[in-house]
């Protein structure tokens, strides 16, 4: 044990610190969370969950905290308009770990619903959030989620009660902007109750050159024909770390959609852990990752059948360049009696370059006879005669390469069903296989660059 | 247009081409017939630039320029087009994407500014009704699921798309029933014009009831060892391919 010691130290300090600057709710749990992580330390490589990410080393570096929750010198809206044109989205920011107040309403919204700040909305309604903050993040099983859950002290929430959709897409912009290099510990509270509906669209951005060390808790709750679009993108540094741990609860025909697209970042680990409880429930999975240099990314994704009827889906798809890492993990179990499962699971990935390393790893348990289960894992070049045949008809190789890239990818865009955020995946992800990365060209963060 | 002195090419090492001449004038059409791994498809595929060949002697010139010098995609758009022998599946790839991105580079190649989208689109229902080509395919991803005609179709309509001065037709009959083929066929005999030409490689003498052959060459390892008019193919449909054989003394 040897990076944990210095933030074991740094929260008996600053307790009541961190107290006073977040909400008895979430104050609650910080102790018991600190206890478990000072148990498990962090995980190294010998770790199964974390074979293919060796978060220790991640730790080692010297990070500030910013507990005291100071404003940060900024203002996203004149900062950052990273928005997706032509898609009227209800807009909110996070500024490193703090929610972004503004008297800006962005949107107006049905009677009874709340989306804001996790510290303020776990201040005004704990009568609400109690039953759900930190129920499913198990504070005993994950390093990195007790460690979050002892430090995070703010983040977003959006409730939705019995049987409201929301017609508005919610995007959440997060910034990352310090002078120091700082970990920032995030947390997303999603609760949908019986047949409510909403979509979310978080994308997470760096100006600077400060490193950053995020954590992030994600916790959703999706009731009865409840129904969730979860996109998240990815725009950050290459100095940019990223643990995300998301876990999902399903009841009933509750239908849950979870897309994660890596188009720039340094290191990033996500974790999404579903579990599917009620009969008839639906979910799936997709996820980009394009890296080239030494970029690493690692989707770990654990998928229970826990009770009949249910269906799971997954489409993660890698385009891997220079020095870059993939790992993709797959874990679905079908729990005992969990008859009429269907399951597919599919990972597909280019390797353009002798160096890029992928590993894949499928894993399925089931403990059920009725079943369709399958999954594949494929991991290749781009098709030379396809490339060939494009450069018969005057194509040139780097472009025929595009069009290639971008098809294979193209898949899992296809599986949005907002067609404004495809037309602005389409137009990221071409800029970040022509090279132009970091670069939005609708703010002017990324003109200032 | 083309003249090709003395080619000689390998493939992993193993000499296939031994010594090729031949001349194309503008407005010819050449058949290269020949028994199976006599060197057909290598000598298109060398044309065309392929990775997998090398040449290892001799010259080809086309237009009067270095054909070597350039680059497969460069090749094409100095008017070099290969109907493939099997047309490559590119899933996710759209024909409309693939076919703007490949008459945008031969525009930009020849000095002339991108196409509108709307002109690009009336040029491809232009074109598509050359081969009778269906709408739903050019929506599709490029011969992704097309049957075995609809892909020689689509090889003659991204021709009539490109204009090129000189086509290869590698076995372009192969897999195709008779009505495919009289389709095909009327495609390339529409696009014929007196400065461009074609070279038309082919097993049989079928296609060749269909279009009109100026010269007809048999290759045999790796070289030409007759050339003749039209009535050439005629015997070697008849005759088949021993007598040569036995003329050269094997």
């Amino acid at each position: 044990m040897g990076a944990e010691k210095q933030y074991i130290d740094l929260f008996a300090q600053s307790e009541e610190l961190i107290n006073v600057h977040s909400a008895p709710l979430l104050n609650e749990q910080r102790s018991e969370a600190m206890r478990h992580f000072a148990k498990m330390g962090f995980p190294d490589k010998k770790s199964e969950r974390y074979r293919y990410t060796d978060v220790e080393q991640l730790f080692a570096p010297d990070y500030g905290l910013n507990l005291k929750q100071l404003d940060v010198d900024a203002n996203p809206y004149e900062a950052f308009k990273c928005d997706v044109p032509n898609m009227s989205t209800a807009l909110y920011f996070i500024v490193n770990d703090s929610f972004y107040e503004t008297n800006k309403v962005s949107a107006e919204l049905p009677e009874g619903v709340l989306v804001g700040g996790l510290k303020d909305i776990a201040e005004k309604h704990p009568e609400i959030l109690k039953k759900y903050y930190a129920q499913l993040a198990d504070v005993s099983k994950d390093p990195v989620t007790a460690f979050n859950t002892a430090f995070a002290q703010d983040g977003f929430c959006i409730y939705v009660p019995k049987g409201v959709v929301l017609d508005k897409a919610i995007q959440l912009v997060s910034i990352l902007r310090s002078t120091i290099d700082l970990i920032v510990n995030r947390r997303i509270l999603i609760i949908l109750e019986e047949n409510a509906q909403a979509r979310l669209l978080v994308c997470d951005h760096t100006t600077g050159t400060a490193q950053f060390l995020s954590t992030q808790v994600v916790e959703v709750f999706a009731a009865d024909n409840a129904k969730l679009e979860l996109y998240e993108i990815e725009e950050t540094s290459r100095t940019n770390t990223r643990i995300s741990n998301m876990y999902i609860h399903q009841a009933q025909n509750s239908s849950v959609h979870v897309n994660g697209m890596t188009l720039t970042n340094g290191t990033t680990r996500n974790t999404v852990d579903v579990q599917l409880v009620g009969r008839g429930a639906e979910v799936s999975l997709a996820g980009i990752a394009i890296e080239d240099t030494n970029q690493h990314v690692d989707n770990h994704t654990y998928i229970n059948h826990k009770t009949t009827d249910c269906t799971s889906r997954e489409l993660y798809k890698y385009v891997l360049n220079d020095f870059s890492t993939g790992a993709f993990t797959g874990r679905v179990v079908v729990s005992p009696g969990a008859q009429r499962t269907l399951s597919q699971q599919t990972n597909n990935n280019l390797c353009l370059s002798k160096n890029a390393k992928m590993y894949a790893q499928p894993q399925l348990e089931i403990y059920a006879d009725d079943v369709k289960c399958g999954h594949g894992a494929t991991t290749g070049q781009l098709d030379e005669a396809a490339l060939f045949y494009m450069q018969q008809r005057g194509i040139s190789q780097k472009e025929a390469r595009m069009l290639l890239m971008f098809a294979f990818v193209n898949e899992v865009i296809d599986t949005i069903s907002m067609e404004e955020l495809k037309e602005r995946l389409h137009y990221l992800i071409e800029k970040r296989f022509r090279g132009e990365l970091n670069k939005c060209g609708s703010c002017s963060n990324c003109k200032l660059e | 247009m083309l003249k090709i002195k003395d080619l000689h090419a390998t493939i992993n090492g193993k000499e296939i081409l031994k010594g090729i001449n031949l001349e194309v004038k503008p407005g010819e059409i050449h058949a290269i017939m020949g028994p199976n791994g006599s060197g057909k498809s290598t000598l298109s595929n060398v044309l065309v630039g392929h990775p997998a060949y090398v040449v290892t002697k001799g010259s080809v010139s086309f237009k009067e320029k270095d054909l070597f010098a350039f680059s497969p995609e460069d090749r094409s758009k100095e008017g070099i087009f290969l109907s493939f022998q099997y047309p490559v599946e590119i899933p996710g790839v759209s024909m409309v994407n693939f076919m703007r991105s490949a008459i945008n580079e031969h525009r930009k190649y020849n000095g002339l500014e991108p196409l509108s989208a709307s002109a690009f689109l009336k040029l491809m229902r232009e074109k598509r009704s050359i081969v009778d080509l269906d709408v739903k395919l050019a929506n599709r991803s490029v011969n992704e699921g097309f049957s075995g005609g609809e892909k020689k179709r689509n090889e003659i309509f991204q021709m009539a798309m490109l204009q090129p001065t000189l086509s290869i037709l590698d076995e372009t009959d192969s897999g195709l029933d008779i009505d495919a083929l009289r389709v095909v066929a009327e495609g390339v005999n529409k696009l014929k014009s007196p400065t461009n030409s074609t070279i038309v490689i082919t097993h049989y003498q079928r296609l060749l009831d269909y279009i009109k052959p100026d010269v007809v060459h048999v290759l045999y390892n790796g070289r030409i060892v007759k050339t003749a008019g039209p009535e050439l193919a005629l015997e070697l449909e008849e005759r088949g391919y021993d007598w040569i054989k036995a003329e050269l003394g094997e």
